[in-house]
């Protein structure tokens, strides 16, 4: 098992190397590498795997970025870039050889055209303060993490992050125009630009969800939406997991794109029911949350044959938000779904596979025999509109052997999402998480071919590495363990 | 289906390994877009046919070689539509060459681009391997965004075999308005009209008229009409005007001066270049007819923030695309080398040296 990994000790020789030629152009408030400073940044969202940094260095402009790259690409030092940290799949989980460049000090928006509708602005700003400055001028940032309050568009961008609204909006990629980003070697590199498109290859679909190991963002130009007049969500109450997945279908077939649609099953509005009080009936097995914005004209028609569909669905109750508050309210629910299940067990896992919608009920219902075999309780929340699951493993670290079942019901839940059709990660990124599904999603032909992409970028394998795509060696050694669907994924390579 | 892809391929190996560059083809509708076309022909056209369509899932996933005509009848049958309004150039033109190229219509500053539909590929590299990336499914990110890489690539990283696509609901109603101004007022109000929650999608404007295309639930066109003024065009009118845009068989591309694309910030104002230009996607394309030398009209698009590329016509030796900076390039070159390491898949056609 790969969490809770021992961890790689310090070189202090290499240390001391690193740190002086960082100092040379670095402040010393700008480089950590006693144990105590830099113990806060040994891991991400996902805290069950921790590594300390050699050293962490804290740069305030582009040249000092540059000059960190350029010295640790002379002494072939990796460099693990580093937003708020919020990432759930240990992105940015630091290496113990290798430096972790935190963006944190890239905290300006550089600069808001309001004809234009564009922000450009620091990778270190938070995802929510881009919205908050432009809201004054009936604009917004669309996608919308559920951490939106912490996390940093750098970070968005590093894993394209999505958010309740991506259905209708897009995900990050959608969003964005332009990215200025240092390559390994130090140089900057203007990727995109403010026009709709951009001579050459598409380097900022291709960068974007790159998770740090291409290169390193230092600027984003983002696109601002105006915000609808009008919101309104239907809140729908199914007493039959299969009627529920199929009222998605329902509502997408009437030719409705909703602004947000949500699912949770019995066991996650228990768990929020007790915790954010949002007004989910808790006796039911689904209850779906679906929201239409735009003119009061245009959401008063939706909303209409939204509920309607949702009836015919045969949904035991449906409920229209009133006001502002309620709809807030109905939303707090869906949002505070994690906290929710930290505040029922001790620990959670948060996993993130993509399947396609009309498959929803089936995996569902897998799920809970899965619950049955490795003895474990699990909340399900998802973006039913784009069929974007995040089961919520329940368990306690303290108890032996409990974080492998719950490793391996997470393993098996993502292959079960790849069965259907689906894929590993929808938004939280591979990291070190999903490093051996990877395995199981592509054949090594692709994998190689993911590789080449990298060393196209960073000849020496500098940034980020070890994470996002697994080496077929490794592969190799998991398929040993996990001979997939009865076939053998690699014949070819040495067994150990 | 399995015996072509193994066609294909077997094709491409010998290619590289006898270093004779491919030129692949579809339906051959785009011809004329990019940099000179040669080497041996590739077709892909018998590679055809819908894979997977399931309306409720918004996804379609159909053979390159499938004619874009059948793409999107086999759409509107279910009452969805590619809202990318892909230009197809004439008969036969097909999905492949659709992404390959890249290209967008009318509709794609508010509903996105070809890229932003792509979901997903299945395709042979330099090598002849069979390769997926993406999926079928709306989010996905494990792995480097590899399809989208390709989306645009003009065949040069990969023959496209498949591809899967992002679909969305026909619009229930629809209006077009046409209003009298001048070139410098269409550009101030297709941007402060993007500023608001309308239901614009497409604007072009040449010679003095100014067109809106306004489309979504019928109460939603009707106050957002209101609020635009302007003449309505008849449908049938509105619809031919659009098409004219979008294949470019509108009166402003005849002629046989060069036509240059410049894509730029939507806010520029009225570029004084010589010749005949028009207007589209809320300011941020303007089509260039002229026989301007191509410093001065790249110079332009580069102050306004963006690109030009010598679209149609005129003298393809001095490159058809802006050119990039160095370390821009050597990404690109770099990427080439990983995806076709023989350099044999259309070669020249986006860039010389790619
Ligand atoms: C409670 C909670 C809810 C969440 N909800 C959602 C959700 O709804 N949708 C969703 O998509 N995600 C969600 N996430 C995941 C996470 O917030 C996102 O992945 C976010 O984009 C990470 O941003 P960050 O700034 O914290 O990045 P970090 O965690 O610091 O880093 C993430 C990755 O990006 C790289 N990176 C960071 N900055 C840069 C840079 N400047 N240049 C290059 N690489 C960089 C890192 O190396 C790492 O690989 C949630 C997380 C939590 C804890």
């Amino acid at each position: 098992m790969t969490a809770v990994a021992e961890q790689v000790a310090v070189d202090f020789a290499r240390q001391r190397e690193v740190v002086a030629a960082l100092r040379a152009f670095l402040p010393q408030s700008s480089i950590l590498f006693d144990h105590e400073d830099v113990k806060p940044y040994e891991c991400d969202g996902l805290t069950a795997y921790r590594q300390v940094p050699m050293v962490v260095a804290l740069p305030e402009t582009e040249d000092q970025v540059c000059r960190i790259l350029k010295t640790c690409h002379a002494l072939k030092v990796p460099v693990v870039a580093r937003g708020a940290g919020t990432g759930l799949s240990g992105g940015a989980l630091p290496l113990g050889n290798g430096v972790l460049l935190s963006l944190a000090k890239f905290k300006r928006i550089v600069e808001i055209d309001e004809r234009a509708r564009i922000a450009r602005v620091q990778p270190g700003v938070r995802n929510l303060a881009i919205s908050e400055a432009v809201a004054p001028l009936g604009l917004y940032y669309a996608p919308d993490p559920s951490s939106q309050s912490a996390c940093t568009i750098g970070g968005n961008v590093a894993e394209n992050s999505g958010g309740v609204h991506c259905l209708k909006y897009g995900l990050t990629v959608h969003n964005i125009l332009r990215l200025r980003v240092a390559t390994v070697e130090g140089d900057i590199v203007e990727i995109g630009s403010e026009a709709l498109d951009a001579a050459g290859y598409d380097l900022l679909a291709l960068i974007t969800g790159s998770e740090g190991l291409l290169a390193v963002i230092l600027e984003v130009t983002v696109r601002l939406l105006p915000k609808p007049e009008y919101a309104q969500v239907v809140m729908a109450a199914f007493d039959d997991i299969e009627k529920a997945g199929q009222s998605v279908a329902n509502v997408i077939a009437a030719g409705i794109i909703p602004a947000g649609f949500e699912m949770m099953d019995q066991a996650a509005t228990r768990a929020v029911e007790g915790f954010a009080r949002a007004g989910y009936r808790t006796d039911v097995a689904a209850v779906l949350l679906c929201e239409t914005d735009g003119t009061r004209e245009e959401v008063a028609d939706e909303i209409r044959r939204v509920q309607e569909l949702m009836d015919a669905s045969g949904a035991v109750q449906t409920e229209v938000s009133r006001d502002e508050a309620q709809r807030l309210r109905f939303w707090a629910g869906r949002k505070a779904a994690f906290p929710a299940a930290g505040a029922i067990s001790p620990d959670y896992y948060c996993m993130d596979g993509t399947i396609p919608r009309r498959r929803i009920a089936e995996v569902l219902r897998r799920i809970t025999q899965l619950e049955t075999k490795y003895g474990l309780r699990c909340a399900n929340v998802f973006h039913a509109g784009d069929g974007n699951l995040h089961p919520l493993i329940l368990y306690d670290a303290n108890l032996p052997g409990e974080l492998d079942r719950t490793e391996a019901f997470g393993a098996e839940i993502l292959e079960l999402c790849l069965e259907v059709g689906g894929t590993i990660t929808g938004e939280h990124g591979v990291g070190v998480e999903k490093i051996n599904s990877m395995c199981v999603q592509f054949k090594p032909a692709e994998l190689e071919a993911f590789h080449r992409v990298k060393r196209a970028f960073d000849e020496r394998g500098l940034l980020n590495p070890g994470k996002a795509v697994p080496t077929l060696t490794r592969c190799a050694e998991y398929g040993r363990m996990h001979v997939h669907r009865g076939q053998e994924k690699f014949p070819d390579l040495p067994r150990f | 289906m399995q015996d072509i892809i193994d066609k294909l391929s077997r094709l491409i190996r010998d290619a590289a390994a006898q270093k004779r560059p491919l030129c692949i083809r579809g339906g051959g509708t785009k011809d004329f877009y990019g940099g000179p076309v040669h080497g041996y022909k590739l077709n892909t056209g018998d590679y055809r046919g819908i894979v997977d369509y399931e309306p409720t899932e918004l996804v379609i996933t159909a053979r390159a070689g499938t004619p874009l005509a059948e793409i999107e009848a086999a759409l509107r049958q279910k009452g969805q539509m590619l809202a990318f309004e892909p230009p197809q150039f004439g008969e036969g033109s097909t999905l492949g060459g659709c992404v390959a190229t890249g290209l967008s219509g009318p509709r794609r500053p508010y509903s996105g681009a070809v890229r932003d539909f792509v979901l997903g590929v299945r395709i042979l590299d330099g090598k002849g391997d069979d390769l997926r990336f993406g999926g079928q499914v709306m989010k996905n990110v494990a792995g480097y965004d590899v399809s989208r890489l390709i989306t645009g690539s003009l065949g040069t990283l990969g023959v496209l075999l498949e591809v899967s696509l992002k679909v969305l609901p026909l619009p229930v109603s629809e209006t077009t308005l046409r209003l009298k101004c001048t070139e410098a007022e269409a550009i101030e109000r297709m941007n402060r009209w993007a500023a608001q929650p309308l239901p614009i999608t497409a604007t072009a404007y040449r010679d003095g008229d100014l067109g809106v295309r306004l489309s979504g639930a019928r109460v939603a066109v009707e106050a957002a009409a209101k609020k635009i003024g302007g003449a309505p065009v008849a449908p049938a009118q509105a619809e031919h005007f659009w098409t004219g845009i979008r294949e470019q068989t509108d009166p402003s591309f005849a002629g046989d001066a060069p036509l240059w694309r410049l894509s730029v910030k939507s806010t520029t104002p009225p570029l004084a270049l010589p010749g005949q230009q028009l207007i589209e996607w809320g300011g941020a394309l303007r089509w260039l007819k002229s026989g301007a030398d191509a410093k001065t009209v790249r110079d332009a698009a580069t102050r306004a923030g963006g690109h030009a590329t010598l679209f149609r016509g005129g003298d393809k030796t001095i490159g058809v695309f802006h050119p990039l900076p160095p370390a821009l390039m050597k990404l690109h070159r770099n990427l080439k080398q990983a995806f076709d390491p023989a350099g044999i898949l259309n070669p020249g056609r986006l860039y010389a040296d790619l």
